[in-house]
């Protein structure tokens, strides 16, 4: 004890355990179950896309907060590897690598670390990638390979459209929507996830299991993602109960596209989303909102990525506004 | 069991539940033999410090007034050995600064008690003293606030005018991991307890009395549930396991569903919190006459040999009291004074046990240290689990920024300092260390303003 | 030209000259009369907004100069007496001079002379560190080192030395603004005139325990003695709590107080080297040299001359200030 010296520290002295790298960790736990599904509906080309994206978010990561931000690159707390990942799960699988490579270089270095590193990127990185290559390629962006069949292909495979995609272009060339849902994979497929569309977001069961993973463990709370679920339910449900000739069912929106991975993975960024529980109703309610608005009557035929861009924007504002309700707050004002 | 009140209640914003490592729950209270030496500061409580009344080579009893308080919100300190007083001097207490504090050496065996104190261990139940005879009496014990915050309790009884209490709720909650002091204190001591409740009742001039106990202490609540059979007024409170349900104000919310208005006093909504070591010695000082000298205090930790309850006389060193628990254990990186969520890393062993020391907490090396602080991912977990309502990021970000106005208006005062942020951050930021510096600043620019 | 083009290039002209009147009538409407005189002592100001004169800013400065009926009560520590003359020029008025002002850091108790007895682990910071406890060494009144006073400076006149974990003041940069002063915690930091020919003697410490306990804790920590308060001939020094002071109004720079000092306690700045050397006892002979070289560069000059002193300015300040090397530089 003599020589020992006693550490003197403010309380609390202890520490609930949970660290940035263990709550990263597991937000890619929670991603594997739709990587596996990507993995056999796409095959090689979903490992090819997401290795190589993760590789180049990883390097870019670590070059960039070296040799621009001039600090101790930190790769290991995982979050580079999850926009890698996120971006990957939001292309298609047979792109090519110079696209992934630029699209991570985007996400990276212009989605994070030009806003000073981890933390302090007003917009999520993965999506600022994934919009940069949509607006930028958009013909490699927008064509799928068709699911199962071109497993074993890497870059030539026989492409399709995806479901929304196709009830987009079929509605806006004036075919009869009854005519046009038969050609759709079924509601069953689409939960299932066999369906053309970018590597991670085909499959709803294996993202509602990595989410349902995500709240056992306590990494995200139900609100955003329900707020932004429950108003696209809602709103598209207005929509197609006024014109169900003209409008898809609710269902069908929340299963196709980017819907469930937007909600699930990337609404519920730390980052980027709002501070109080109350923001985050509203942020998800946003991005609902605009999901569906940019759907149905906007000329992309998906709006997910979109809208959390645009929702994004609107964080700090609303972490400025919207307080949580404080303990004791005088009622009579 | 049979329980008085059987819903289980909780307060509904915020809190952690950290690993509750009550080591010592079934142990009973041991005596600690009486030390060769008490170290006895005379500023044991919040307010002005007691000015000491003794002199160098003066004889006293145990029990006898060795410094007096100084102004209404401050507190008699009393001798808790007979002996002399050896010097009055500058000594490292658990503020991490040397102030000043009575030695005393003991004489003999240290156990000459003054003529006054009556030490049979008879319960006495009739209550025969009125209001006002009650609060003097608590006042010259000298007793404060036991559960840690150390506010003198005649203060607390005296309700100011235009107030008015209508409930007492004894504060039997303890959550803090790792103590167990009025755990032990409710099983042993129940009986008195009850009578110490109702003396703080009539002293308060209420009706109704609610002893808040969490539901991890099983045993205490039933204990205490059986104890107020027939005594009106009184019932018991079973509460679920969450921190910071000790705090004030999260236990009124718990148990009234009351809210302490921001920047206001329990007293606003009517009602007094004490703790159920203020109640017991509330019962000692009224019925028995004995001041304020000693307390249970737990002596724990991972790696203590024999941890245990101790009653210990106020002034004993801590290295006496770790040396009861079977010594120190060689990897002790820190030694904290309370419990491991709000309690004070001591600097050195020689501190002496004051009125506010609930327990001693030896934490191994490996968790002595806090992890490297990282930036802020914006997890939300700090604002979610803040009982308060707050936003420690933000108030950890305008200290920095020093923004104090807007650091005031994002209620920065509010903080109640219970460090579930700096808890669960997983960045391992230090929320609470800059909120308190914020708070500081607010304060002191608030008082400056007034002026 | 068509007449689409006329008329537009019309209208605009109308809404132009429109905007022109009611922007003219709104200016002179609520025109505020502000003397232009605060405009030209605010011009002569330095500008940097440090609040050293005790007004939130510079133009609140001139405002109060110009408003003022004397300028007595009112300097610009910044700017000094040139700045003051210069104001009281433009007001017609007179000013006083006043004796520059310099920091000192009232604490020497580097690493090597205050042994820790514990390990602080909380917030880089003074004041947490302050609010928490005495400090990681067994001293309660002195520098904890995480530089809040070189933060609070806005004008890179502080730096934190590595060696001693103390804060250092470059006297040829320091404006007297108070900003370090305010900044400290433990209020070790005190604004001293800058003495004739920049000398100044002081108590390096503030030390407040008895001796003893002050010893144990540090050891060059002023132990209230009062050997210097005896030898000093101008009632300079006083002792109080266990520690002495010395008055800079009265302290006439004799240097008699500082040999007396058994735990080198007093620090004296920019003096020659001392002749008399020889006839000190042997013990401090030996001790001085190696406390001042370790702790403040003054030593240095007073041992190895002035080029040394320059050498180990710029060295610390590599980053801060280039144009060092021909100024009289001294470090505190």
């Amino acid at each position: 004890m003599s020589t020992q010296f006693l550490t003197v520290s403010p309380s609390p002295h202890i520490h609930s355990g949970e660290s940035v790298q263990r709550l990263m960790y597991g937000v890619i736990i929670a991603m594997v179950p739709a990587f596996a599904v990507s993995l056999y509906v796409f095959g090689i080309g979903a490992l090819y896309v997401t290795t190589l994206a993760v590789i180049s978010c990883a390097g870019f990561e670590y070059l960039l907060v070296r040799f621009v931000l001039k600090r101790e690159p930190t790769i290991m707390d995982g979050s580079a590897i999850i926009t890698g990942i996120l971006l990957a799960f939001n292309v298609p699988s047979n792109l090519p690598w110079w696209a992934i490579v630029m699209g991570s270089f985007v996400a990276i270095g212009f989605g994070k670390i030009a806003f000073g590193g981890l933390g302090n990127n007003p917009f999520n990185p993965a999506l600022v990638g994934r919009v940069f290559l949509l607006i930028s390629f958009p013909v490699p962006m927008t064509s799928w390979p068709v699911p199962i069949d071109s497993r074993m292909q890497l870059m030539d495979a026989t492409t399709g459209a995806t479901p929304l995609g196709f009830i987009k272009e079929g509605l806006s060339a004036g075919v009869p929507i009854a005519e046009l849902i038969e050609k759709v994979p079924s509601h069953m497929n689409l939960f299932l996830g066999v369906m053309g569309g970018s590597v991670g977001e085909i499959s709803a069961i294996a993202l509602i299991i990595g989410f349902v993973y995500m709240l056992w463990k306590k990494i995200v709370t139900w609100h955003t993602p329900m707020a932004m679920l429950g108003v696209m339910a809602l709103f598209t449900g207005i929509l197609w109960m006024i014109n169900p000739e003209k409008n898809m069912d609710p269902a069908f929106h929340l299963l196709s596209g980017g819907a469930l991975l937007g909600a699930f993975f990337m609404v519920t960024d730390y980052v980027t989303s709002p501070m109080t529980t109350r923001g985050m109703l509203i942020y998800g309610a946003g991005i609902g909102f605009l999901t569906v608005i940019i759907r149905v009557f906007g000329s992309y035929p998906e709006g997910v990525s979109f809208a959390i861009l645009i929702m994004n924007g609107f964080v700090p504002l609303m972490n400025k506004y919207i307080k949580p309700k404080r303990f004791g707050e005088v009622k009579n004002g | 069991m049979s329980l008085a009140n059987t819903t289980i209640k909780t307060f509904p914003m915020g809190g952690v539940h950290p690993e509750e490592n009550k080591i010592t729950a079934s142990i009973p209270i041991k005596k600690l033999a009486i030390p060769e030496e008490v170290i006895i500061p005379i500023s044991q409580h919040i307010g002005a410090p007691a000015k000491p009344v003794v002199e160098q080579r003066e004889k006293v009893k145990v029990g006898q007034v060795i410094a007096r308080s100084e102004g209404f919100v401050s507190a008699n300190i009393h001798a808790t050995i007979s002996g002399t007083v050896t010097k009055i001097d500058k000594v490292i207490d658990a503020t991490g600064y040397k102030r000043d504090a009575i030695i005393i050496k003991a004489g003999k065996d240290g156990e000459e008690w003054d003529e006054q104190i009556d030490l049979s261990e008879v319960l006495v139940k009739t209550i025969s003293l009125q209001r006002e005879e009650i609060i003097k009496k608590i006042a010259d014990a000298g007793i404060v606030g036991l559960g840690g915050a150390t506010f003198p309790s005649h203060v607390k009884l005296s309700v100011p005018k235009g107030k008015k209490a209508d409930c007492l709720i004894i504060n039997g909650v303890e959550c803090e991991p790792f103590l167990t002091s009025d755990h032990r204190l409710m099983l042993e001591k129940g009986e008195e307890i009850v009578v110490g409740t109702r003396i703080l009742m009539i002293a308060l001039g209420v009706e109704q009395a609610i002893i808040g106990i969490e539901n991890n202490k099983p045993d205490a609540i039933e204990k205490m549930s059986s104890l107020i059979h027939g005594e009106n007024g009184i019932s018991v409170q079973p509460l679920k396991v969450q921190y910071p349900q000790g705090g004030e104000k999260q236990l009124i919310k718990a148990v009234l569903n009351r809210e302490v208005p921001s920047g206001g006093l329990p007293i606003d909504v009517g009602v007094v919190v004490h703790n159920v070591g203020t109640a017991f010695a509330v019962y000692e000082a009224v019925q028995k006459n004995k001041p304020l000298i000693e307390r249970v205090v737990t002596v724990t930790g991972k790696d203590v040999k024999e941890p245990a309850n101790f009653w210990v006389r106020i002034g004993t060193p801590i290295s006496e009291l770790v040396e009861a628990a079977g010594g120190i254990p060689e990897n002790t990186g820190k030694v904290i004074s309370g419990g491991p969520m709000m309690g004070k890393a001591l600097n050195t062993l020689e501190v002496p046990v004051s009125k506010g020391t609930s327990g001693i907490l030896l934490v191994p090396n490996e968790e002595a240290k806090r992890g490297h602080m990282k930036v802020c991912i914006r997890c939300t977990r700090c604002v979610t689990v803040c009982p308060m309502g707050l936003e420690p990021y933000l108030l950890m970000t305008l200290t920095q920024k020093e923004l104090f106005d807007r650091l005031e208006k994002e209620k920065a005062l509010d903080c109640i300092e219970c460090g579930s942020c700096s808890f669960t951050c997983p960045s391992d930021r230090p929320l609470l260390d800059y909120i308190r510096l914020g708070k500081r600043t607010v304060t002191s620019i608030i008082k400056a303003r007034k002026n | 030209m068509s007449p689409t083009i006329l008329f537009t290039v019309g209208t605009i002209t109308i809404l132009g000259f429109l905007a022109a009147a009611i922007l003219y009538f709104i200016a002179s409407k609520f025109k505020v009369y502000e003397d232009p005189k605060i405009d030209e002592v605010e011009a002569s100001l330095p500008n940097t907004n440090c609040g050293g004169c005790g007004h939130p800013g510079c133009r609140a400065f001139a405002e109060a100069c110009v408003k003022a009926s004397d300028l007595s009560d009112l300097h610009c520590p910044v700017g000094g007496n040139d700045t003051m003359k210069k104001v009281a020029s433009l007001l017609g008025m007179e000013v006083e001079e006043r004796d520059p002002y310099v920091a000192v850091v009232r604490c020497s108790g580097s690493f090597e002379y205050r042994q820790k007895v514990n390990v602080y682990d909380g917030s880089p910071n003074c004041t947490i560190a302050h609010t928490l406890y005495g400090g990681d060494t067994g001293c309660q009144y002195g520098c904890l080192g995480f530089g809040e006073c070189v933060d609070a400076c806005d004008f890179q006149a502080m730096y934190m030395d590595e060696k001693t974990g103390l804060p250092v003041v470059i006297q040829d940069k320091c404006t007297a603004c108070n900003a370090c002063v305010k900044a400290c915690p433990r209020n070790i930091l005190e604004l001293r005139p800058m003495g004739r020919k920049n000398r100044r003697i002081f108590v390096s410490c503030i030390n407040q325990d008895k001796g003893g306990a002050a010893k144990k804790a540090c050891e060059v920590a002023c132990t209230g003695c009062s050997k210097c308060e005896s030898e000093c001939k101008y009632d300079a020094i006083t002792i109080q709590n266990y520690l002495a002071y010395i008055d800079p109004e009265k302290c006439k720079l004799c240097r008699k107080c500082a040999p007396v000092c058994k735990s080198n306690s007093i620090l004296e700045i920019n003096f020659p080297p001392r002749k008399e050397e020889s006839e000190k006892p042997e013990r401090e002979k030996r001790e001085r040299p190696e406390r001042r070289a370790a702790e403040t560069d003054t030593a240095v000059m007073e041992q190895e001359g002035e080029v040394n002193v320059i050498a180990m300015v710029q060295k610390a300040n590599e980053e801060s200030d280039n144009q060092g090397s021909s100024e009289n530089k001294e470090i505190l």
